[in-house]
């Protein structure tokens, strides 16, 4: 019985949170990776582009729920995720037309187009406070829970209680389904091949027909996708503010160089070890211990390693750790 | 300097003085003296960019550490917490150390293999539990020393201005920790890894209230000029103010500022004397072709990496320095008030606009972008009265749109970093 008490609290402080989470970052780091990819920069307006992706939803959402349409017992807000993914790849579109292209056709070099990123992450920033302003907002609605604690308590007769949100359950089910649709395309559909050609070798790829202004065409539409199916998934978990979405980039940045820029596997991997190791690191681990440990060696504080505060330090620690010993991440990944 | 250089500072300098006649002198002095420590970040970002092309987004986190050698060095001693718990902070402080120094010595010394690996992790592990287990009691006294107006350390109570170098040594020494890890990193990577220790430095002044009060704040640090009301009761100040026909709190607040102001361009003009003696020295030369062309500076036996930490230290140092200068500045040390967008990527948009590798280019950057940045609020405001006139008062798009100006000056940052960048890519001075 202590053993299983044990593992629920486990799982419903630590497994289910982290997995949820590490979705979430595993998402946001496809889409970074691939930019890195196949636009060869790091596009530091990633998180903003999640930002403006989930604002656009969240106000479709709001419409639809004034009009009183809805899918309970899902949220509203994967009604509305189409109109977002759409605003965003129109966005998106839009500014590698009015920004980014010119320095693709210069051969600017990787930094510049990183500071060029700077602008437009300033722009994304302020259009997304612009319209939507800077505090908090939920937009969560449907069932709230799949799994009630004391629902489970009363199932299993354990006394921990185990307890898993919707939004945890979308979040895995949505990231599990977005992840097998991109790897899908880009293994089996000859676009999705032309965009690994592309990766691997540009001159080569160029030579042998594949036209790079659809190749950067297709990157935008799917990096819009992931932002925002990434950002309204973060959303509907904790809650849409701008400033956090900002402050999102350091763990997905930490996910994707984990797992290896460039390599959408190791986007994956990277941002559920990004995941965990914040998760099980900021845990307190006292309710899980008192479980296992015999009486008497209980442990008598928190038995938690770090304060939640320091959750950026983390994802920053891996992050060195990882470039330090492996320096082109788990999976190898390439190099500007 | 050219002519044309000269005309800039001269529109710069136009811009300032028609704030003083169109809003007030107070408002163009407060605006001014930010804008000479803007100019001072924007000058050590340009040594570490301009000069030899290292890409820190980090500059937050060496800002925040100078406000800190601030608090550090002006605050008065608080005896009741030293004698709690100083001692204990310190040897706990020192067994972190120590546990981190053992192990790189042992992943240096030992063969790779499992031996190793065991040793590392039990060095590691048990360093960190005795950490523990001496900081949290130790913390835990210092904090409940009257928890209300102290509950840290307290400083050295030495006068502010020491603290202006001191904030620099802090940054230095960070950077030199930065450096030696991620230097050697791609520049990108060195990106996210500057980014990432900036964050960490504001999280740990934050919480870590034993240090520096964290989210509490430390408030009335001591001031490197006289105060307002002393001023105001003095016999003498009024009658010179009166002789300027100002009346004596007006007169005051402005001399308390342009006294500040003064300070800051003396620092301001030292330092950019210094670096424009480092950058036409050989020393210079060399760094500009380190940047231009690594493999070939190497050839010519430049040691790169110790040249590139040299920079990275030198330039985080110049903006721990100009952090100093702020939190002196402000008088009061608050954490939650570094946000990167206007410590990091702002300092960015000054250096690129005025000119990167041009030290008076990044001075021009600095004092010209920190006035956009605070008269676009009110410039936006005009705008916007102007665009929602013709609609109904009261209705709720008029509102919005009135409410939210005061997030114009990011959207105006942005496109102005874009269209430089796009038509006038070594910006408003040039290198040469």
């Amino acid at each position: 019985m202590e053993v299983l008490n044990a593992l629920v609290a486990l799982s419903n402080f630590v497994l289910i949170p982290a997995i949820a989470y590490g979705s979430q970052l595993a998402l946001g780091a496809l889409g970074v990776t691939l930019i890195y990819g196949i636009l060869r920069f790091s596009n530091f307006a990633h998180g903003d582009t999640m930002a403006f992706g989930t604002m656009v939803t969240v106000l479709v959402t709001w419409a639809l729920q004034a009009l009183g349409i809805g899918i309970a017992p899902l949220p509203t807000a994967l009604l509305a995720l189409p109109f977002g993914i759409a605003a965003t790849a129109l966005l998106l579109l839009g500014t590698d037309r009015v920004v980014y292209r010119f320095y693709r056709q210069q051969k600017a070099a990787p930094v510049i187009l990183v500071i060029v990123s700077m602008g437009v992450m300033f722009i994304m920033n302020g259009l997304t406070r612009f319209i939507i302003g800077p505090d908090d907002q939920r937009f969560a609605d449907g069932a709230r829970f799949i799994i009630k604690a004391r629902e489970f308590k009363e199932m299993t007769g354990l006394s921990e209680g185990l307890a898993i949100r919707t939004t945890q359950g979308i979040t895995v089910v949505t990231a599990v389904i977005v992840v097998a649709l991109l790897f899908w395309f880009l293994n089996r559909t000859r676009t999705g091949k032309s965009m690994r050609a592309f990766s691997d070798n540009e001159d080569l790829a160029l030579l042998s027909g594949i036209n790079p202004d659809r190749v950067v065409m297709y990157t935008w539409l799917i990096v819009a996708a992931l932002a925002t199916i990434a950002g309204v998934l973060y959303g509907l978990d904790k809650s849409f503010k701008p400033f956090t979405y900002f402050q999102l980039l350091l763990p997905i940045f930490a996910s994707a160089i984990v797992g290896g820029l460039g390599n959408p596997l190791g986007a994956i991997v990277g941002g559920f070890v990004i995941a965990f190791s914040e998760v099980t690191v900021t845990y307190a681990w006292k309710k899980v211990l008192v479980y296992l440990m015999p009486d008497g060696l209980e442990p008598t504080g928190l038995v938690q390693l770090m304060s939640t505060d320091y959750k950026f330090a983390v994802s920053f620690a891996i992050l060195i750790i990882v470039l330090l010993f492996r320096p082109t991440g788990l999976f190898k990944g390439k190099s500007v | 300097m050219t002519r044309r250089d000269a005309l800039l500072f001269a529109f710069v300098a136009l811009l300032f003085i028609g704030t003083g006649f169109v809003q007030s002198w107070n408002t163009a002095l407060t605006i001014l003296n930010m804008g000479l420590i803007s100019a001072i970040m924007a000058l050590g970002v340009n040594m570490q960019w301009g000069y030899a092309g290292l890409f820190n987004i980090g500059i937050m986190g060496f800002v925040a550490l100078g406000g800190l050698g601030a608090v550090l060095v002006s605050m008065p001693p608080v005896n009741a917490a030293w004698a709690a718990g100083g001692a204990r902070v310190l040897l706990a402080l020192a067994v972190g150390a120590a546990t981190i120094a053992a192990a790189v010595i042992a992943w240096r010394r030992m063969t790779a293999g499992r031996a190793r690996t065991l040793t590392l992790l039990a060095l590691l592990i048990g360093g960190f539990f005795l950490y523990r287990a001496l900081f949290d009691p130790a913390v835990a006294a210092i904090e409940a020393v009257n928890p209300a107006a102290t509950g840290y350390l307290g400083g050295l109570g030495l006068p502010i201005l020491i603290s202006w170098p001191v904030g620099g040594l802090l940054a230095a020494g960070a950077a030199w920790v930065i450096g030696k890890t991620a230097l050697g990193l791609r520049s990108d990577y060195l990106a996210i890894a500057t980014l990432g220790i900036a964050e960490i430095v504001i999280a740990v002044m934050k919480n870590e209230d034993w240090l520096a009060r964290g989210v509490k704040n430390v408030n009335g640090l001591p001031r490197p000029v006289p105060y307002e009301i002393d001023l105001q009761n003095s016999a003498g100040f009024i009658d010179r103010a009166a002789a300027f026909g100002l009346d004596p709190v007006t007169g005051s607040t402005l001399f308390v500022k342009l006294s500040y102001g003064l300070l800051f361009t003396a620092v301001l003009l030292i330092l950019i004397w210094l670096s424009q003696r480092a950058l036409h020295s050989p020393w210079g030369r060399m760094m500009r072709a380190i940047r231009d062309n690594e493999v070939a500076a190497e050839a010519m036996g430049k040691d790169v990496t110790a040249r590139h930490l040299q920079i990275f230290i030198l330039g985080s140092a110049v903006c721990g320095l100009a952090g100093a200068m702020m939190t002196t500045l402000d008088g009061q040390l608050t954490p939650s008030s570094y946000q990167p967008l206007r410590f990091t990527f702002l300092i960015w948009v000054m250096v690129i606009v005025g000119g990167s590798g041009n030290n008076f280019g990044a001075v021009l950057g600095g004092m010209l972008i920190w006035f956009l940045w605070i008269q676009v609020e009110p410039l936006g405001n005009g705008l916007m009265q102007l665009i929602t006139a013709g609609m109904e008062d009261g209705s709720a798009l008029k509102q919005h749109l009135l409410d939210s100006t005061a997030h114009m000056r990011l959207l105006t940052m942005g496109v102005v970093l874009l269209l430089v960048l796009r038509f006038s890519p070594r910006g408003l001075i040039p290198e040469r």
